[in-house]
């Protein structure tokens, strides 16, 4: 147990004392996973509104790959871009493996199912007659979904704090496609498991708490804004 | 809503064309090395240096000496630091890498708990003291992940003519740091570094066994990625790396590191010596 409470007595030390490798580490994780986060909401909520508002053939094969693809494992996905961006990959020409963006990807990867299916619950749980009044009405079909995903808007910011969640504290794929290169793409969870190999508990410490405030202070803001116009 | 997607979108645009702002590649050398050099500090002290003096940006790439040398043999670095020299002179010799050198070496130990069990204290010849541990049956934690310190482990289990079994043979798959915490935990004898024994000797009670053996010694080599491999390996970054880890200023570096934090040197540099001088 001393070296917890040895760890966190260090950790409140370096966070109030702005240790400047610790910040850069912050400010990176927040960049990488907050664009990943907006790509997947510009790719999810599309997605999502499309396959609750159309019905096709093989559209629950779809549904079903969405839902697995929600727990898609991030090792998986890191596995994957890391070959995919490798010089003798398909996307070598890009050459961004071990850069911020090859984790923007991966993470993009991650979080785009999140997005989808809690989308997908969310526009399905809009009363299937409310569509049909907003068109009886005059509205057009872009007006009707744009007012049903007004409607879902709040279960929807659940999907920005589960997909931003999801991917800050995931650590095979930064690992995998970032390579934890130093003051480059070393970001919060795989400098904790640095510092852990390195038997440096107390900076592990501190990351976590760090993390862990981050995450919440993030769904604390957003909690606010959904509960905000709710009684 | 409107506004609260428009405030997302301002927010985060900037964001995203600082993620995805690059330096050109032909700057930039990717080292791929084993986890004991990055986790020792002393690539934080060298590539700075490096950086400074040739303007190349270093991509450091530190995993299991297995997936490092794999990484470099196939192209994806462009040069290589590691510690396995049978695996790099097959390297070597299928022309996927080329020009290996010696660098420094260490020297690993093998630890255990304060009691004993095989009764292996004070053994010379480590060779010896893994058959003591097999017969006694002592626990004993492998890497397992074909790291260079789990490829001497294999290596010596083979000149011992044995063949380790559970239950008292743990494979951990893990760093070293974890797998002597493990070994810390289940009062095993496991073969590490010295380096990484240094840096946990605080909190892992496992004490030194077997030591000295010429068998033990672990020596860390630089092999350049051969061109031939795919047009993007910066050949040249890679030899400019491998010029400076071998130049006197480096090799100063590498001969004081670690003296102010562990009171003795982790490393002794050996740049221009040979194999067959050890």
């Amino acid at each position: 147990m001393d070296v917890l409470a040895e760890g966190v007595r260090r950790a409140v030390g370096l966070l109030l004392g702005g240790d400047p490798e610790i910040l850069e580490v912050l400010w990176l994780s927040l960049r990488v996973s907050g664009t990943a986060t907006l790509i997947a909401l510009c790719l999810g909520i599309p997605a999502g509104a499309a396959l609750a508002l159309t019905r096709f053939p093989g559209r629950t094969l779809l549904v079903s790959a969405v839902n697995t693809g929600m727990g898609l494992p991030p090792v998986v996905v890191g596995l994957f871009v890391t070959i995919v961006l490798w010089r003798s990959g398909p996307l070598g020409d890009w050459e961004v493996l071990y850069t911020p963006s090859a984790i923007v990807l991966a993470q993009a990867v991650i979080a785009s199912p999140i997005v989808t299916g809690i989308t997908l619950a969310a526009v399905q749980n809009v009363p299937a007659m409310f569509r049909l009044q907003l068109l009886a009405l005059g509205a057009s079909r872009v007006q009707m979904v744009w007012v049903v995903l007004r409607e879902a808007r709040l279960p929807m910011l659940a999907a920005i704090m589960a997909g931003f969640g999801g991917v800050i504290s995931e650590i095979g794929a930064s690992m995998m496609v970032g390579g934890n290169i130093r003051g480059q793409t070393r970001t919060l969870t795989t400098a904790m498991v640095l510092e852990t190999g390195k038997g440096n508990f107390d900076v592990a410490i501190a990351l976590s708490m760090l993390l862990m405030a981050l995450v919440f202070g993030i769904n604390w803001m957003l909690t606010t804004i959904q509960q905000r116009r709710v009684l | 809503m409107r506004r609260l997607i428009v405030t997302l979108v301002a927010l985060v645009l900037p964001l995203t064309l600082v993620a995805l702002a690059q330096e050109p590649r032909s700057r930039t050398v990717i080292l791929s090395t084993t986890t004991s050099t990055q986790d020792s500090g002393l690539l934080d002290v060298l590539v700075p240096m490096f950086e400074k003096e040739t303007g190349y940006t270093v991509k450091t790439i530190s995993v299991g000496t297995g997936q490092a040398l794999a990484l470099a043999a196939r192209g994806e670095a462009d040069v290589a630091l590691c510690h396995a020299p049978a695996l790099e002179k097959k390297y070597v010799a299928e022309g996927k890498m080329r020009d290996r050198r010696l660098v420094m070496y260490n020297d690993f130990l093998v630890v255990g708990p304060e009691a004993d069990p095989a009764t292996i204290k004070g053994e010379t010849s480590v060779v010896a003291a893994m058959k003591k541990i097999a017969a006694a049956g002592a626990r004993f934690v492998s890497r397992g992940d074909k790291s260079g310190t789990h490829a001497l482990e294999q290596r010596l289990w083979k000149e011992a003519g044995l063949t380790p079994a559970t239950p008292w043979y743990i494979e951990s798959g893990q760093g070293m740091g974890a797998t002597l915490a493990i070994a810390h935990d289940r009062q095993a004898y496991t073969l590490t570094d010295r380096a990484t024994m240094l840096a946990f000797a605080k909190r892992v009670g496992l004490k030194p066994m077997v030591e000295a053996d010429k068998l033990l010694l672990n020596i860390y080599s630089v092999t350049e990625v051969n061109p031939a491999n795919g047009p993007k390996v910066n050949a040249a970054g890679g030899k400019a790396f491998a010029a400076f880890i071998l130049a006197p200023e480096a090799q100063a570096v590498i001969k004081s590191f670690g003296m102010d934090r562990y009171g003795q040197a982790l490393f002794v540099p050996i740049a221009g010596k040979k194999d067959e001088d050890f």
